[in-house]
């Protein structure tokens, strides 16, 4: 058991890398990249067509590109980042060996091997089927094989995320609970094992299907089953990013959770309830009760969506509190004022905390209403929603964790600081103008995954009003800024990796240095005012309820005035 | 002490809930029983819930059925795009067809009568997205699904397939005429 390895403790942040754990954790973030590279480069040619003026890609072109873009993005780069973060929370932050190095080798091979296979399907032509790939429309069979290699892998990484947190409790590396930030990667890993269980379950018998073993997947148990994974692999990535949002407020503020109880009891309602989610996709469909889509689609009555209004206010809470101790409690907003806006690590995690809450969360719960879907199923709305969920929230978080990691785990000092001090501003604030317009377009009816707003023109046809194509060049436009922004991300990251001046590393030992206990601290405040610890943060989230129930309203409004059905 | 490390304080489950906090999740569960609570009340007293009757069909029994019910009620046939349009009588049965890349056949309705709206794909997923008004029903084959409506205003409506079908997907598109 005992090979060679050694521990480093990191000279800038006090963290303590395993070497083993240290090169998957690298690795699995690297490969995360290149997906999200490639995914960029495929959203060029999505933004770019949909841009009315522009119209730049064939058809086929286009719903080929589309369905790599989505493939790469919303499963390759994100769970490739979130396996680096597995990791990085078990093995770097309780300060243990990683579980079975060559395990988690033999994982990351598979899924490089799975994505690789799923991209190549796609480039050659015959699996332009959508990122859904609903049946009976039919990919190649390695199309489906591809996947499905990929799951298997990113299950193995869940398993040895889960061995190293037994490995640490077994080594006494720490004592008392695990962190709050690991805990919420306990979430993350669990509803994975859910996620990646539930893609295998449909996407084995559709291989099966596609070579001709299995006769016939019916289509709508597909649509049931897929979106366990589907929509489940967003919930890996919403328990992620608050990780993350925790964590980013401990390193840049050395922020505390205003309550581990609360924030804790918050990922407790995600573990229980976040996977039901998948029911908002069946809505519009047939054949599913109207008493399975209530309960389901409300998350059981909406206690997911209340522990995601609990983290909106715990994490900035949090970094109010720690402000106000180090003496900004001027008015409501003097620590929001005076926070570090040029740390590209804090800013990029509050632009994603305010356009994943007011512009994901509002339109999503939204839409997620049973009948209210019916205004907005499967038009370009949708993509505005989980643009807004995995682009502003996700990416733009991990990317965030990125500018923290690299002078820590990559051992180099960021390439032209000024850039990255900019990228998550051009970023964010182009996605959030995307996200908005998209949803603009939505509204008016345009469909999602749609080549021709003029419908090659057939005739009799419908004629879109001016204010879609306003909205779809809108689309357009801010799309390629975005680009832009993630292009600034690429290039600074691969930049910093090449060429970054490397950080002087401190003398590695053979035996792990066990986190030391902390001594309790008087769990009395006295900063804060009228009584509350954070009360700009409470106005914000007022704010945030306002336009909450002022929205929902306006669609059910809107709802009220069209055809009578039942 | 911060959320990296193991809580200070090991029976943190004890510690007492902060001011802030409470506050928020009282207000915040408070809003997610309205919300709940809005769906099912909208199933009681609001005009728009989307039917749940479905039937498994195989294409060619849909199909044939389709057909008979539009030859009865055949009216005349569409000029732009030479498809039959069908005016079924108040309260009695309408039938569309989608498939691969079309909605068959065109339908007239009349303003503030009632019908039982059957929808079916032959093939692949469709979409059922009736314009301008923005009503949006999934089609998935196999599964007849039986939607009751009544519409609210006259003119004349389109139906544009919003879920991907493949390369002709974008020029997927009906004609619907309310009197």
């Amino acid at each position: 058991m005992a090979t060679t390895t050694s521990y480093r403790t990191c000279s800038i942040s006090g963290l303590q890398f395993e070497s083993r754990a240290e090169k998957l954790i690298a690795a699995n973030a690297v490969a995360g990249v290149v997906f999200l590279l490639i995914g960029g480069l495929l959203a060029l040619g999505v933004a770019l067509t949909r841009w009315p003026s522009v119209h730049w890609l064939q058809a086929d072109k286009f719903y080929q590109v589309l369905t790599a873009h989505g493939l790469n993005m919303l499963i390759f780069w994100m769970i490739f980042f979130e396996i680096a973060l597995l990791y990085f929370c078990a093995s770097t932050l309780l300060r243990c060996r990683i579980a079975t190095p060559k395990i988690a080798w033999l994982a990351f091979a598979l899924m490089l091997v799975g994505a690789a296979m799923n991209n190549v399907a796609v480039y050659q032509g015959a699996s332009s089927v959508m990122m859904t790939s609903y049946v009976p429309m039919p990919a190649t069979p390695s199309f489906y094989l591809g996947l499905v290699l990929f799951a298997v892998g990113a299950l193995i990484g869940c398993f040895v995320f889960f061995g190293t947190l037994v490995v640490a409790k077994r080594d006494k590396t720490y004592e008392g609970s695990i962190p709050l930030v690991t805990f919420g990667a306990v979430t993350a890993a669990i509803i994975a094992v859910f996620t990646i269980a539930s893609g295998a379950i449909i996407l084995v018998p559709t291989w099966l299907w596609s070579i001709g073993v299995v006769k016939e997947v019916d289509p709508l148990i597909y649509r049931l089953v897929w979106w366990g994974l589907g929509h489940s692999s967003q919930q890996i990535n919403v328990a992620a990013q608050i990780s993350v949002w925790y964590l980013v407020a401990a390193v840049a503020f050395g922020a505390k959770p205003m309550s581990e109880r609360v924030s804790r009891g918050a990922f407790l309602l995600y573990i229980l309830f976040l996977q039901l989610a998948s029911a908002h996709h069946l809505l519009a469909d047939p054949g599913v009760s109207t008493n399975w889509k209530v309960l389901n689609t409300s998350y059981f009555m909406y206690f997911a969506v209340l522990a995601s209004m609990i983290h909106g206010l715990t994490v900035p809470g949090a970094m109010e509190v720690a402000q106000r101790q180090k003496g900004f409690t001027r008015g409501l907003f003097e620590w929001l004022r005076r926070a570090p806006w040029g740390n590209p690590t804090f800013s990029g995690v509050f632009i994603s905390i305010i356009g994943f809450g007011f512009l994901g969360g509002i339109s999503g719960v939204m839409m997620g209403t049973e009948q209210l879907n019916m205004i907005i199923h499967n038009t370009i709305y949708v993509p505005g929603h989980f643009h807004a969920t995995v682009v502003v929230g996700t990416t733009l978080t991990f990317m965030a964790l990125t500018y923290y990691l690299l002078p820590v785990l990559f051992k180099r000092e960021v390439i032209n600081p000024g850039l990255a001090k900019l990228q998550p501003y051009l970023f964010g604030l182009a996605m959030y103008v995307f996200c908005l317009v998209m949803m603009g377009a939505g509204t008016l009816g345009v469909p999602r995954r749609h080549w021709d707003l003029g419908f090659g023109g057939m005739p009799g046809a419908y004629e879109w009003p001016g204010a879609a194509y306003l909205m779809m060049g809108l689309v357009g436009i801010s799309g390629v800024v975005a680009i832009i922004g993630g292009a600034l991300y690429i290039y600074l990251t691969v930049g910093t990796l090449l060429w970054g001046r490397k950080v002087a590393v401190a003398g590695a030992s053979a035996q792990p240095t066990p986190i030391p206990p902390t001594a309790p601290t008087l769990a009395a405040q006295s900063y804060g005012s009228l009584g509350f610890a954070a009360p700009g943060t409470f106005v914000l989230a007022m704010v945030f309820l306002v336009s909450f129930v002022l929205y929902y309203f306006v669609n059910w409004k809107y709802l009220s005035t069209l055809w009578g059905m039942s | 002490m911060t959320a990296i490390l193991p809580p200070a304080e090991r029976l943190w489950w004890k510690h007492p809930l902060d001011r802030v906090e409470g506050t928020w999740i009282a207000i915040a569960f408070v809003w997610c029983m309205v919300m709940f609570f809005m769906m099912i009340y909208w199933h009681i007293n609001g005009r728009q819930n989307l039917s749940t009757e479905t039937y498994k069909a195989s294409p060619e029994a849909y199909q044939a059925r389709a057909e008979a019910w539009a030859s009865q009620y055949t009216v005349r046939v569409d000029e732009t795009t030479g498809n039959p349009v069908v005016a079924p009588p108040a309260g009695g049965d309408a039938y569309l067809i989608a498939r691969l890349w079309s909605f068959w056949p065109t339908l007239e309705l009349e303003k503030d009568k009632t019908y039982r709206l059957h929808l079916y794909s032959m093939d692949y997923n469709h979409g059922f997205s009736l314009q301008p008004s923005n009503i949006n029903i999934q089609v998935v084959p196999g599964y007849e699904h039986v939607v009751t409506v009544t519409p609210n205003q006259s003119g004349t409506y389109s139906v544009v397939c919003n879920e991907f079908c493949g390369i002709g997907h974008h020029t997927m598109v009906g004609t619907l005429y309310v009197k």
